[in-house]
C-alpha cells in the first residue's frame, strides 16, 4: 500500500527512503536489458531521420551550398541557429550535475545522469552544424591549431576559432565528467554482466573495488571537475554569443548577448530534462526514482530561468528601442511586424508566456500536459535562435542584400536529422549504460533515512517525549509480527 | 636477528569481512582502534563500500589526497602553455594580415588560454584520480560482488597470531561472511 502511495501525485517525498539498495541495482540494471517494441520504434524513427540528413548532406556536397538556399547575405540561417540550439541543450547536464552538486541539492541524484548524457550528445550534435555549413566539409580541421609544413595558423582573433577551442574543451570535459561519475556504477554493471557486456564494463570500470581510497579520490575528482565545468559552460555559450556580438551586424552587436545566451541555454536544457524525465519514467518504469516532487523542482527551476530569459529579452528590446542605432531598431521592428513576425511572436509566446503554466500544480503533475508543454518550450527556444540569426541577415546594412529567405528542404532535413542523430545516441546510451546513478540514489536514501530515523527521532524524543519515526516503525514491525 | 624478527611479524593472509551496515563495520574499526587485535592499527584497514560515507574519515582518520594539487598544476600548465603556444604561433605567422592590431593580442589569447587552463586542469585531475585511486592496476582477488550491492567490507592483512582475535572481533559484530587469501 505504501509502495503504491509512493507513486501517486500526492507524494511529497523526493524519494522513498525505505527502498532496499539491492532493488535499486535490480531496477536500473533491468532497464538496460531486452529492448521492447517502443524502443525499436524510437530507434527506427531516429535512424530514418538521420538517414535523411545523410542524404541531404550528400546532395549538398554534390550541388553546393545553393542547394540549402544559402546565398547572398544568408550564409548561416538554420545551420547556425540549430547549432546554437544544441549547444544550449548541452547546458542542462552542467546545471544539474555540477551546480546542484556544489550546492548539495541531493534531489538531482536520480536524474543527473541522463542530463549529463544529454550534454555530451547535444555537443556531438551541435558540432556537426559548423562543419556542414562550411560546404567544404573536408576542410573542417583548418580551425584547429596544428603544425603545417607551410607554417600557417588560424586567426586566433576570430570568435569562430574560440568556438572550436571552447567546444572541444567542453566536449572533452563533459565526456570525462559523465564517465568519471559513472565508474562506481560501471563496477555494479561489471559484477552483474554476462556476454559482451562483461569485458566492456570490466575495462571501463578501471578496476573499481569501492575502497575508501578510491571513494576519497573519487569525491575530490568529481568536485574538482564540477568546479572546472561551471565556468567552462558559461564561457562556451558566451563565446557562442560572441560569434554574433563581436560583429557589427544590427541586432547582434549587443552587450547582453553572453548572459542572454547562457540563460537561454539553461532554459532549453531544463525543458529538455523535463521531456526526457517523463519519457524515461514512463518507458523504464522509474516511478520510484523519477518522482513527482523531483519533477516539481525541475519545473520550478525552469520557470525561474524562463523569467531570467524573459527579463534579458526585455533589456535587449529596451536598449535597442531607446538607443540611437537606427538599423538595429529597424531589425527589431521587422522581427515584430515583418515576414518573420509569426515566428517572433511564437518565440515570445512559447518562451515567456507558456512557462507560467508551470506555476500550476495540475500541470506539473499531469504528465501528458507537461510533456507537450516542455516540447513547446523547446520549440520556443529553437525559434529564439532562428530569430537571432535570420532577421538580421535579411536586413543588414547593405540595401542590396535585403531579402527574405525561407529555408529549403536540405536545411530542414539537416535540422530533423540532428534530432535523429541525438535520438540514436541517447537510445544507445540508455541500453548500454545506467541512466540512473545507482550509487548516488543509495547515498540519497542512506542520508535521508539517517536524517529521519536518527536526527529527527532524537530531537522528538528529547523535546517532546513523543516517539519518533524510528520508534514508530519498530512498534509497527513488532505489532505486525 | 633483525631478519628473524621480521619473519615473526610477516603478514600471512588477507581477510575480508562483510557487514550488513556501516554501524557494524565502524564498530569493528573502533575495536581495532582500541587494540582489541594486538599489533593491528587503523592504518591497516581498507573499507570497501557501495557508497561514499561522509563520516568515513572520522573513523579511519584523515587520509590525504593529491587531487587538488593535480587540478591546480594541470590548470596552471594549461594557462601558461596555452598562452605561450598561441603567442608562439602568432609570432611565427607574420604574413597574416594584422589589420593594425598587435601581433600577439592579449584579449583573444586570454579567452583561449582560459579554455586550455580548464582542459588541462580536467585532464590532470583525471590522471590524479587514476594514480591516487590506484585504478587500472592488478588488484587483490579478495572481493565480493555484494560490496557493490549493499554490504560493507573490511579488508585487513594479518599475521597468524592476529588472525584469531580478528575473526572473533568480526563475529562479535555480526560479520555476514568472511573470505581470505594467503599472501605470497
Amino acid at each position: 500500500m505504501s509502495d503504491r502511495k509512493h507513486l501517486t501525485r500526492e507524494q511529497t517525498k523526493d524519494i522513498d527512503e525505505n527502498i532496499a539498495w539491492a532493488s535499486i541495482n535490480t531496477d536500473v540494471l533491468r532497464s538496460m536489458e531486452n529492448p521492447r517494441r517502443g524502443y525499436w520504434v524510437a530507434m527506427a524513427v531516429s535512424v530514418c531521420l538521420f538517414s535523411v540528413m545523410i542524404y541531404a548532406e550528400v546532395y549538398q556536397y554534390m550541388y553546393g551550398m545553393g542547394a540549402a538556399l544559402l546565398n547572398t547575405s544568408h550564409m548561416w540561417d538554420l545551420y547556425i541557429s540549430t547549432f546554437v540550439f544544441w549547444i544550449g541543450m548541452s547546458h542542462s547536464g552542467t546545471l544539474l550535475s555540477a551546480i546542484l552538486h556544489l550546492v548539495h541539492a541531493d534531489w538531482r541524484k536520480p536524474i543527473y545522469r541522463f542530463a549529463e548524457a544529454m550534454t555530451t550528445f547535444s555537443l556531438m550534435t551541435a558540432g556537426i552544424f559548423p562543419v556542414i555549413h562550411l560546404g567544404r566539409v573536408w576542410n573542417f580541421y583548418w580551425v584547429m591549431p596544428y603544425m603545417t609544413d607551410r607554417g600557417i595558423w588560424p586567426n586566433f582573433r576570430s570568435p569562430l576559432i574560440w568556438d572550436a577551442f571552447a567546444i572541444t574543451t567542453y566536449l572533452t570535459s563533459s565526456v570525462l565528467f559523465l564517465y568519471i561519475g559513472m565508474i562506481p556504477d560501471l563496477a555494479i554493471c561489471r559484477d552483474n554482466a554476462k556476454g559482451w557486456r562483461k569485458p566492456l564494463y570490466t575495462w571501463l570500470s578501471l578496476g573499481w573495488r569501492g575502497d575508501d581510497r578510491q571513494w576519497r579520490n573519487f569525491r575530490f575528482t568529481y568536485l574538482m571537475i564540477a568546479c572546472f565545468l561551471i565556468p567552462l559552460a558559461v564561457s562556451v555559450h558566451s563565446i557562442v554569443s560572441m560569434d554574433f556580438a563581436m560583429s557589427i551586424m544590427p541586432g547582434w552587436h549587443v552587450t547582453t548577448f553572453p548572459p542572454y545566451f547562457v540563460a537561454g541555454a539553461l532554459y532549453s536544457g531544463c525543458a529538455a530534462i523535463i521531456t526526457l524525465f517523463i519519457l524515461l519514467r514512463y518507458f523504464f518504469k522509474f516511478e520510484h526514482y523519477m518522482t513527482f516532487p523531483i519533477l516539481d523542482k525541475v519545473c520550478k527551476l525552469t520557470f525561474v530561468i524562463a523569467m531570467v530569459w524573459t527579463y534579458l529579452n526585455l533589456v535587449e528590446f529596451a536598449s535597442v528601442w531607446y538607443g540611437h542605432d537606427i538599423p538595429s531598431k529597424e531589425v527589431l521592428i521587422a522581427k515584430a511586424t515583418g515576414p518573420y513576425s509569426p515566428f517572433f511572436w511564437g518565440m515570445m509566446t512559447f518562451g515567456s508566456v507558456l512557462p507560467f503554466s508551470l506555476l500550476s500544480k495540475w500541470v506539473r503533475r499531469n504528465m501528458y500536459v507537461l510533456f507537450f508543454a516542455s516540447i513547446f518550450l523547446n520549440v520556443g527556444m529553437w525559434l529564439e535562435r532562428w530569430m537571432i540569426v535570420t532577421p538580421t541577415l535579411s536586413l543588414g546594412y547593405h540595401p542590396q542584400a535585403f531579402n527574405v529567405m525561407w529555408p529549403g528542404w536540405t536545411e530542414w532535413a539537416m535540422v530533423g536529422g540532428s534530432f535523429g542523430w541525438f535520438g540514436m545516441l541517447f537510445l544507445i546510451f540508455v541500453k548500454v549504460f545506467p541512466c540512473v546513478s545507482m550509487y548516488e540514489v543509495k547515498e540519497m536514501v542512506f542520508h535521508r533515512k539517517r536524517t529521519i530515523y536518527e536526527d529527527v527521532d532524537e530531537m522528538m524524543t528529547l523535546h517532546s517525549g513523543v516517539p519518533g519515526p524510528k520508534a514508530q516503525a519498530q512498534t509497527q514491525t513488532s505489532g505486525g509480527a | 636477528m633483525a631478519g628473524s624478527s621480521k619473519k615473526i611479524v610477516a603478514k600471512t593472509r588477507r581477510v575480508l569481512g562483510l557487514f550488513g551496515d556501516f554501524d557494524q563495520a565502524f564498530e569493528v574499526i573502533a575495536g581495532i582502534r582500541r587494540y582489541q587485535v594486538p599489533g593491528l592499527t587503523v592504518d591497516d584497514v581498507t573499507l570497501k563500500s557501495p557508497i561514499e560515507h561522509p563520516e568515513i574519515e572520522d573513523v579511519l582518520g584523515e587520509r590525504p589526497t593529491d587531487i587538488p594539487k593535480f587540478a591546480f598544476w594541470g590548470g596552471l600548465f594549461g594557462l601558461v602553455f596555452g598562452f605561450l603556444f598561441l603567442a608562439g604561433a602568432q609570432a611565427n605567422f607574420l604574413v597574416q594580415p594584422q589589420g593594425g592590431k598587435p601581433v600577439i593580442t592579449i584579449p583573444s589569447n586570454v579567452v583561449l588560454a582560459y579554455e586550455m587552463m580548464i582542459l588541462f586542469g580536467v585532464l590532470s585531475t583525471l590522471a590524479g584520480f587514476i594514480i591516487g585511486g590506484r585504478l587500472m592496476r592488478k588488484s587483490s582477488g579478495l572481493y565480493d560482488t555484494a560490496i557493490t550491492v549493499d554490504q560493507i567490507g573490511i579488508v585487513i592483512e594479518v599475521t597468524d597470531k592476529q588472525y584469531q582475535p580478528l575473526t572473533e572481533l568480526f563475529k562479535k559484530h555480526n560479520v555476514i561472511e568472511m573470505h581470505e587469501e594467503a599472501l605470497s
